[in-house]
């Protein structure tokens, strides 16, 4: 046991992707330098910048250590951004593998490859579409519950940093070590040490437990504030169907997450400490593992696919003038989903060699789930149907949506039939299916989310012009990428496979390249239309707030709104709340009186628990006790100091609430109310004209 | 108790007739959020259960469960748990008929002792089986049994370390708001161990005694 052994633990020189790359310069670890280079340049060029710009300050004191549950699903969405980049990236490079890898080694070796389609599915996975709906959710839904923040403020930020951290060890992956080449499920015994000695699973092991740790205390947290923070007057019958489906996801997380932490804990258990749940001899069972995994892993994708449901809800609501056809089905039918997503987790293992009866019942139970996602489908037609329908970027993603999904349950329904399951399963037909429900279900749906309210949180429009390219780019690009999938699969190319034998397949891996390509190009047009949207901003001011003639309490205040949301907090007598209040004039008018507001002040304690975890968790993976003892302590440290601070809120004055909502006022007065048709031109200040 | 009012009676640990409508009802959700939290946790001690009936035999040729355990001892522990389940249940009453923190104190320094005592017979009861080679490295029941209980014993070490943080708070506060909606949470975390304890003690222990 040297010294650099209890220093470093398993850290060697030869752990650096450059120094093997140095070694070895093969093109595969080239490629993998390259990615490595990237971290740490994309790291450095961002701490220069901040440097230069003596922005540190500013972003500590605004945003990191901010409760604000704005902030923080702000901080969530960039978060997800950044690690959509790379696992589309990764997309690309796998595309490109299995593009020139027929009969011949390709670009990147078989573990390299390995390593790739399981960091873009963990990534895809737990750290951009979990973060990106977590972030909609914590800046719409208190908005639309007409709530001044969630219930948990202080946990709110620590699931941020815990997700954060979760993210930072996927890129340290990248640099130091190698990530595992188990795919984003982790099977063992295959992750075992007997097979895996390196740090591989670990890595895996532990950024997942940091997402799910994270995912697990927003699920509480999220649910108790739809539970116990509704204004007044808003009944359950009365939630706008965006907080439905954030309270279904909550509630899954809650119930879904802690199989997910009792499967990675057991493998940890088998890998830390010898013992044997999933080993091959002394009395392991992997199936355990893939029992516990897919009991997580079937309400996951649920969790990834109820909220966007709630966007296309109150988006094709919106930008149809009318109100949303069959709340009340869209709301049981939500919640059926919710539930009969407990039972149907063996559909991802029919294979495994159990009876027909518990096939059938399987298949099944999988079946009925497309019926109450069927009826969500006729519901947004029927609310488009006869409306003033706008067909703006978020509409246009929400029917190519409604297509495109539709072709993806219908896929599904096949891989529910068992015998059927026999012939594709883990080929890349399944994968095929998982990407046509992902990518319009989650990617789309936050898109068009995105574009909906991105005006309410910056007070300007993103530009129209660049969203359809965007539009284009994901709608054509997602055909191109998948359909090919569906006919290799069929033809029983098996997924995950680095190296194709069947020279015939050229035409079709060669069209699913243009698609990744497409869709990568649809990524770098939506930063693009960032870029532009702010440049163009004082074009597309909408500071009244309501620049598209929505229904909902969150588009009552200004835009962005303020700290405290609202001003009084609201009293709910409908549905559809500030509609309502256009209709009957009662928008835009000042309270009787305003009271002092309490807020929760800033505090660093949130990153201080979830770097603190991180770093102990980063010396699991590599074996370094005293960094893992001291992030633990740390962490812990800091919750018990916290405890002892009784002083943790602040107060806005009454008279600065009443005079920030009077310049609001003002401001709604002054400004010129514009019909639907000119909500895409400078003349929308965000008030909207009274139509009907 | 003339005029009690409802949101007293649906926390009945805890004296806030006093109070505010706004902080009953912040008390009511940090509670509330509490109980979703144990809900979660049962969640996870049921996926633990469940697969600790799926390796029931799967012992490997070693040591089995009857070998090991010791009927007199896990009775003494479930009797020191359900023990300090009610000496906890005494530092509620306390609370409400508003004691003052010395009889608030009190109680859970006796709840602290007996959980601890369980803590050790728990732990010499792994050293036992340990000596006599059923270590979780020996076969898959055995890693079960291990993380199960293990995981069962590790809530009862944070909830006595809890204990000793509530002690010193107790100490500087004294039984403010916090300090209250703190115990009531701790009161709710110790009884619900003691329901998983049941559970092991049936589940786990009973039926491994069976020959
Ligand atoms: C946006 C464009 C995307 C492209 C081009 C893409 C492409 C791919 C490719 C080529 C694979 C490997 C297939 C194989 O095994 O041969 C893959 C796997 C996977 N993708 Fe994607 N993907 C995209 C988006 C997503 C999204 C949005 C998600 C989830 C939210 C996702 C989740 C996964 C998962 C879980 C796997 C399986 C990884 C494994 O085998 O363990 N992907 N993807
Ligand atoms: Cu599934």
């Amino acid at each position: 046991m040297t010294i650099w052994h209890i220093l470093l633990g398993r850290l060697t020189w030869s752990s650096l992707a450059f120094v093997r790359a140095w070694r070895d310069p093969t093109l595969s670890e080239l490629i993998g330098a390259a990615a490595a280079a990237i971290a740490v340049g994309g790291a450095v060029v961002l701490f220069g910048l901040l440097t230069y710009l003596r922005a540190w300050r500013y972003l500590w004191s605004e945003w990191l250590t901010s409760l604000d549950h704005k902030r923080i699903g702000i901080m969530y969405m960039v978060f997800a951004g950044v690690m959509l980049a790379r696992a589309l990236i990764e997309a690309v490079v796998i595309r490109t593998q299995q593009a020139i890898a027929i009969n011949n080694q390709g670009i990147v070796g078989p573990e390299h490859f390995a390593e790739l389609f399981s960091t873009h599915g963990t990534i895809m996975v737990f750290f951009v579409g979990m973060p990106l709906l977590i972030g909609l959710m914590n800046y719409v839904m208190p908005l639309q519950i007409g709530s001044r923040d969630v219930a948990f403020p202080y946990l709110n930020s620590i699931s941020l940093w815990l997700t954060i951290g979760g993210g930072i060890m996927m890129m340290a992956s990248l640099v130091v070590g190698k990530f595992s080449t188990g795919g984003w499920s982790g099977y063992p015994p295959y992750t075992e040490l007997a097979f895996n000695g390196g740090v591989g699973p670990d890595y895996w092991i532990w950024s997942v437990s940091l997402s799910s740790l994270g995912a697990l205390m927003t699920g509480i947290n999220f649910a108790v504030t739809i539970y116990k923070f509704r204004a007044p007057g808003m009944t359950w019958m009365r939630l706008p169907l965006f907080t439905w489906t954030s309270l279904c996801t909550s509630i899954l997380m809650i119930f879904a997450v802690p199989p997910l932490t009792i499967a990675t804990l057991m493998l940890a258990a088998d890998r830390y400490l010898g013992m044997h749940f999933f080993t091959n001899d002394l009395g392991g069972n992997m199936m355990n593992f893939v029992n516990l995994f897919w009991l997580f892993g079937h309400p996951e994708v649920y969790i990834l696919i109820l909220p966007p449901f709630g966007v296309y809800s109150e988006v094709v609501s919106a930008y149809s003038s009318k109100e949303l056809y069959g709340y009340t089905s869209l709301v049981i039918a939500t919640m059926a989903i919710a539930i009969l997503s407990f039972t149907v987790w063996l559909h991802h293992f029919f294979t495994m060699g159990q009876s027909a009866p518990i096939n059938a019942f399987f298949g099944i139970a999988t079946m009925l789930i497309g019926i109450p996602t069927g009826v969500k489908i006729y519901d947004w037609i029927w609310t488009m149907f006869w409306g003033e329908v706008r067909l703006n970027t978020a509409m246009l993603f929400s029917i190519g949506f409604m297509v495109t999904f539709v072709i993806g349950g219908m896929s599904g329904i096949i891989l529910a039939t068992p015998p059927v399951d026999y012939m594709v399963h883990n080929t890349l037909f399944l994968i095929a299916h998982f990407h046509n429900m992902l990518i319009p279900g989650m990617l789309y749906g936050v898109i068009a989310g995105y574009y909906y309210w991105f005006p309410k949180a910056f007070g300007f429009r993103l530009s129209e012009k660049w969203g359809r390219r965007t539009f284009f780019c994901f709608f054509v690009g997602f055909y191109l990428a998948f359909m090919p999938l569906y006919v290799m699969g069929l033809g029983g190319v098996a997924r995950r496979s680095q190296e194709l034998f069947d020279p015939t397949l050229r035409p079709w891996t060669i069209v699913a390249e243009i698609g990744a390509l497409l869709l990568f190009t649809g990524l770098a047009c939506i930063f693009i239309q960032l870029y532009v949207s702010i440049k163009q901003r004082h074009q597309t001011r909408v500071p009244v707030g309501d620049p598209w003639d929505a229904r909902g309490l969150e588009w009552s205040m200004s835009a962005p709104p303020p700290e405290y949301n609202f001003a009084v907090i609201p009293q709910v007598s409908r549905r559809d709340a500030f509609y309502w209040r256009k209709k009957y004039d009662g928008a835009y008018r000042p309270a009787d009186h305003y009271r002092d507001i309490e807020l929760p002040k800033n505090s660093m304690c949130g990153i201080l628990v979830g770097m603190g975890l991180t770093a102990c968790f980063f010396g699991f993976v590599w074996h370094i006790w005293w960094l893992a003892f001291l992030g633990f302590a740390v962490a812990f440290g800091t919750a018990v100091v916290r405890s002892f601070n009784r002083d943790v809120n602040r107060v806005i004055p009454a008279a600065e609430v009443a005079a920030h909502d009077r310049r609001w006022l003002d401001r709604a007065a002054a400004a010129r109310p514009i019909p639907r048709h000119l909500e895409l031109t400078p003349e929308n200040e965000g008030l909207a004209k009274w139509q009907g | 108790m003339a005029g009690v009012t409802e949101p007293e009676l649906r926390h009945a640990g805890l004296n806030l007739s006093d109070d505010p409508r706004e902080v009953r009802e912040h008390v009511e959700s940090d509670v509330f959020g509490f109980w979703v939290f144990l809900m979660s946790d049962a969640v996870m001690f049921a996926c633990l259960f469940a697969v600790y009936a799926t390796v029931r035999h799967a012992t490997a040729g070693g040591p089995t469960a009857a070998d090991e355990f010791k009927f007199h001892s896990a009775i003494w522990e479930t009797g020191l748990l359900l023990t300090s389940s009610f000496t906890y249940g005494m530092v509620s009453i306390s609370m409400k008929h508003t004691r003052g923190r010395l009889w608030i104190a009190a109680f859970i320094v006796v709840t602290f002792c007996v959980g601890a005592g369980f803590l050790k017979m728990e732990a010499h009861d792994f050293v036992t089986m340990f000596h006599d080679g059923a270590t979780p490295e020996r076969s898959g029941y055995f890693s079960c049994f291990f993380v199960l209980v293990g995981m069962h014993g590790f809530h009862v070490f944070s909830g006595l370390v809890w204990m000793i943080l509530m002690g010193i708070q107790l100490a500087v506060f004294g039984p403010d708001e916090r300090t209250k909606v703190n115990l009531i949470r701790l009161g709710l975390f110790w009884h619900f161990l003691d329901v998983i304890w049941v559970v092991i003690f049936s589940v786990v222990y009973l039926q491994g005694l069976i020959r």
